[in-house]
């Protein structure tokens, strides 16, 4: 059986012979595979253990969590330990109290006798499972519920005005004649050069002059007129032919109605291209939002997560489950909407 | 999946045809005053005037902003000190050392940036065109594979800084690994040459993918019949390489090397996130320090962060029109062909 799978896994094109390149080929895709995927993989795996088991050296693969045993006489459920017994065999006690090196334990069967242990002779006893509060006490006690909504806003907000904004411009640049055009085109290319680490600190001193300064719409309005949205939404609108706009006009369309019953809806491939891209751009934005959100009520994600995770005594456990949650929007796009953004990429090398 | 989506894309497209149903009157009556070109002005002036006044704006006071001094925000409020903030950036008694200049950190900065650049560009552009290559055979699978190598590339910068410090830090993955195989562990992040090679590792974790892909949109552009000539003549397929892919992949690959180059100059976030810039000022790139100074730091100086930060869009630029240039003479050699 063995044999026949691995002849099919093994078996070549052409029934030729294993080349030293087909060898290095899956090496370097599998090494890929594990290296590209694995980090992501023990981030989520580690995110789920508790912080005692985080401080393990060296690590576990999985979350475990210590059992415990409901006992009566006790109001809490007990921590289980497995232990060495002194005349040679193992016993599951709970703990009952620990006093120096001696801990009193009981037999959940047996409540009645209570065993004294050396603490050197106990492990704790523990099961696979999840330790979800990491996951819900930030979104409780913390304000990373806060954090998330306004990354939310942030992504949706800019990414609806992206769209727009670009899309009227690249109609107005594709389909008119007008003067003055081609300066419009150059202006709007030369800052292709210009990123915004360039201009971080006069734009800081305009956002805060019109008040803007923490406050979401200061991280959303200066990423919105992206040059690159611009371009790819006109080279898409430059394929529509003229003939359709003329007859609109001839059926006395305005020239509002031409951009939004036929333009729109003609250019709705690369408006989702774009929208994938704004999202992910906008979700994952970090600098600009460092600068403009000084006060913990407008973090987004990204920026609290880089607060929380820059304390002294980081918070581990609780850091490690927000970063999950922040990589899931991104998860989706990848999982669902990769092809797109791949071959956007293949296409006309943005990002 | 598919049909709630789109009964969801409904629900939200009503209110919105509803705005832009409402909308077409006034814009009606915009057109018959100005005609349809002044059609252009109103399609265009959302777009315009945002990127003027958040993108234009900012990029012509910058200049302004780098020839003043003190700590006030506000450009009237500033005083005119001339090209002093430059002056300090540059003066250096040896270029080599960046202890006697009088700004060392900036020089610090350009010192580390300048080495990066050169580590993670060529490494990157050589496991890119590695990556490429494999994807570009025929192998089980591509779309997968190709996916596999882009996945980091849509990771947010803060993600992937915290990813890498969980595996790198002192009781993480790496160590327990290595303690695993009987090697010694070792604390990589507060070492000056570990955090350098982590910077520029998890750098081109993040975006080797993007880079792939633009290489084997070039691998595949090439013809195949070129290949099949080479075969027929029992070319060996290591001289296939070098005189047949890497000469038709060259343009490509410029482009690639340009667009890495002008991303690494402005390298700051996962790096931030991973090290801080640290240990001391190990990994402080030119972002970095143009943040520490301008907003960070106590002693805040928006002139000499502004000055920093010209100086920095000015090698921007050169390796932008570098670009442009690559890409016309491509476009050019193409017609000639």
């Amino acid at each position: 059986m063995t044999g026949t799978v691995g002849q099919f896994l093994l078996r070549r094109r052409g029934g030729r012979g294993w080349h030293w390149t087909d060898v290095f080929t899956w090496v370097w895709l599998v090494g890929g595979l594990v290296l590209m995927f694995g980090p992501a993989l023990w981030l989520v795996g580690s995110s789920f253990k508790s912080p005692a088991q985080l401080a393990e050296f060296p690590p576990t693969l999985l979350p475990y969590v210590s059992r415990t045993a409901v006992v009566p006489g006790h109001d809490k459920p007990l921590p289980l330990f497995v232990v060495k017994m002194e005349n040679g065999e193992t016993r599951e006690l709970a703990e009952i109290r620990r006093i120096g090196i001696v801990a009193q334990m009981v037999d959940p069967a047996k409540p009645g006798e209570i065993v004294r242990v050396n603490i050197q002779n106990r492990t704790p006893a523990r099961e696979i499972g999840l330790a979800t509060g990491n996951y819900t006490e930030p979104f409780v006690h913390f304000d990373f519920l806060r954090y998330l909504q306004n990354s939310v806003f942030v992504t949706v907000v800019a990414t609806l005005i992206t769209l727009v904004t670009n899309s009227m411009a690249a109609f107005a640049l594709s389909k008119y004649q007008f003067r003055g055009r081609s300066t419009v085109m150059l202006l709007i290319l030369a800052t292709l050069m210009v990123p915004l680490s360039v201009i971080l600190v006069p734009l800081y001193s305009i956002i805060s002059t019109v008040g803007l300064f923490n406050s979401l719409w200061g991280v959303i309005l200066p990423t919105v007129a992206t040059p690159t949205g611009v371009f790819m939404l006109r080279q898409y609108m430059l394929t529509i032919p003229d003939e359709l706009l003329d007859a609109a006009r001839m059926d006395k369309a305005s020239e509002w109605q031409i951009y939004w019953r036929i333009i729109l809806p003609l250019t709705a491939p690369a408006l989702a291209v774009l929208a994938i891209f704004s999202v992910v751009w906008r979700w994952n934005d970090f600098l600009w939002p460092l600068i403009v959100l000084s006060r913990k009520e407008v973090y987004t994600l990204q920026v609290g997560l880089n607060t929380y995770a820059g304390e002294l005594n980081v918070q581990w456990h609780y850091i490690l489950a927000m970063t999950v949650v922040t990589m899931i929007p991104v998860v989706l796009v990848f999982v669902f909407l990769q092809r797109f953004i791949t071959t956007g990429i293949a296409g006309s090398g943005l990002k | 999946m598919a049909g709630v989506l789109g009964r969801a894309a409904g629900v939200l497209a009503a209110p919105v045809a509803w705005a832009a149903a409402l909308v077409d009157r006034p814009m009606r009556a915009w057109q018959n005053a100005t005609g349809t070109n002044g059609m252009a002005a109103v399609f265009l002036a959302p777009n315009m005037l945002i990127f003027g006044v958040f993108v234009l704006f900012p990029l012509v006071i910058n200049i302004a902003y780098s020839m003043t001094g003190g700590t006030a925000l506000f450009l009237p409020d500033r005083t005119f000190v001339g090209a002093a903030q430059y002056e300090r950036l540059l003066s250096c008694a040896d270029y080599t050392d960046p202890k006697t200049c009088e700004e060392d950190q900036f020089w610090i900065a350009v010192r580390n940036t300048g080495v990066f650049v050169v580590f993670q560009v060529a490494l990157m552009t050589v496991v890119a065109v590695v990556t490429a290559l494999i994807l570009n055979r025929e192998i089980r699978g591509r779309s997968f594979w190709r996916a596999v190598f882009f996945f980091p590339v849509l990771l947010s910068p803060v993600v992937v800084g915290l990813i890498w410090r969980w595996i790198l830090q002192r009781d993480g993955l790496l160590n327990a690994a290595l303690f695993q195989l009987g090697f010694t562990p070792h604390v990589w992040l507060t070492d000056r040459f570990w955090a350098f090679a982590a910077a520029i590792g998890v750098s081109i974790w993040a975006h080797v993918g993007f880079y792939a892909l633009i290489v084997l949109a070039g691998l595949q552009a090439i013809p195949k019949d070129l290949y099949e000539a080479a075969e027929m003549d029992g070319t060996k397929p290591g001289r296939v390489f070098w005189r047949i892919t890497l000469p038709l992949l060259m343009p490509n690959l410029l482009v690639v090397i340009v667009l890495a180059l002008i991303r690494a100059v402005q390298i700051f976030d996962e790096v931030f996130v991973l090290t801080g810039g640290g240990p001391g000022t190990s990994t402080m790139f030119l972002t970095q320090y143009i943040y520490e100074v301008g907003f960070a730091s106590l002693l805040k100086n928006p002139g000499l962060a502004s000055a920093a930060s010209i100086l920095m869009g000015g090698v921007l630029v050169v390796l932008t029109l570098v670009q442009l240039a690559v890409a016309r003479r491509n476009e050019a050699k193409g017609k000639r062909q």
